[in-house]
């Protein structure tokens, strides 16, 4: 094979050449961003709206639950994560082993009184604002078993509840349900009055 | 499928060995005198052709007039089983011996049926609540309970 085949001829340089050198000859200006249909506001990058309104929309649409699984709800609060009914689409996936990370307890199970200083104390250690749905028949009041020896008869015997969930279980439709009648709640709250 | 020995045949060969320990022999289980009971098992875990290895369950009953444990045995040589049972009728303080020096199954079993039917198992080296809390009052397997 003769050299010259080899490399690209120089005739051929010079035409990529100029074709370059008429490419950014063409594009010194910069494209508009295609923003047309914003407001002039927000092409300015202005944001007029109420501390209690971004606060709220951050925190309702970015809530992390902690891990409370003690019984057979968590199936259910398990189902509604994954695929199928997909939780991220409300801002919430990943379910954190660790409190200090989490804003929102659901309680996917029995309680039992040996268990229960361990809840109770897993919700002490979330960091404010904190909220809880209590998911299921159990508890809200202990369901079957609100008449045993061994149960707690109801999440808020130990801890404030926000959301009461009624089912045995309840479906991820209605905890999915729940999760956005938590999300009103967060949306009144209020940094003055508190929004209780 | 597992033989289920029958307790008449077991008790015919227990019978000379330990004279009075069978209180009652039927088809499906063995019903032995609780004083009796340690010398049975190990005689049952340890005679060739019986070879009980494997200790499937224990459980416990509260007839009111009596406390009944159950002892579900396995053979996994021979692949036959039996039911063992022992009576207790101490109502206020109920002793039956443990059989964990035999079968380590028997550890969280025995002291799941002290805590909930409050039946004491002696020799047992740990005999303390499991599933109950220290300083819970009664035995909430007990009939009379509530």
């Amino acid at each position: 094979m003769e050299i010259e085949e080899v490399y690209s001829s120089r005739e051929l340089d010079k035409v990529e050449g100029k074709a370059i050198n008429e490419f950014i000859a063409g594009h010194q200006q910069v494209i508009p961003d295609p923003d047309r249909w914003l407001d002039e506001e927000l092409e300015r990058n202005i944001l007029l709206t109420s501390v209690d309104a971004v606060l709220n929309w951050a925190r309702r649409t970015s809530m992390w639950p902690v891990v409370c699984f003690p019984a057979c709800c968590a199936f259910e609060f398990i189902t509604t994560e994954a695929s199928r009914f997909d939780l991220s689409r409300f801002g919430m996936e990943i379910v954190r082993a660790s409190p200090r990370h989490a804003d929102l307890m659901i309680t996917a199970g029995t309680l039992t009184w040996k268990m229960a200083p361990q809840v109770k104390r897993i919700y002490d250690q979330m960091a404010e604002p904190k909220w809880v749905i209590a998911m299921g028949a159990c508890a809200i009041s202990g369901g079957i078993f609100a008449s045993s020896y061994s149960v707690v008869p109801g999440y808020n015997r130990i801890i404030p509840v926000d959301v009461y969930l009624p089912g045995c279980p309840p479906r991820p439709e209605a905890l999915i349900h729940g999760i956005r009648m938590l999300h009103q709640k967060i949306s009144r709250k209020s940094l003055i009055s508190g929004g209780e | 499928m597992t033989l289920a020995l029958s307790g008449k045949d077991i008790a015919a060969k227990i019978e000379g060995k330990f004279p009075k320990s069978v209180v009652e022999a039927a088809a499906e289980s063995l019903l032995v005198e609780a004083e009796s009971l340690s010398e049975i098992a190990a005689y049952l875990k340890n005679t060739p052709g019986l070879d009980f290895d494997y200790l499937t369950a224990v459980s416990g009953v509260d007839y009111l007039d009596c406390f009944e444990v159950v002892y579900h045995l396995t053979s996994i040589e021979h692949n036959h089983s039996l039911v063992l049972k022992a009576r207790c009728y101490n109502r206020e303080n109920p002793v039956l011996p443990s059989v964990v020096g035999l079968w380590r199954t028997a550890d969280f079993q025995e002291r799941e049926i002290y805590d909930l039917l409050g039946i004491s198992f002696e020799g047992h080296p740990n005999l303390k609540r499991i599933a109950l809390w220290e300083g819970f009052e009664g035995h909430p397997l007990r009939k009379d309970f509530l």
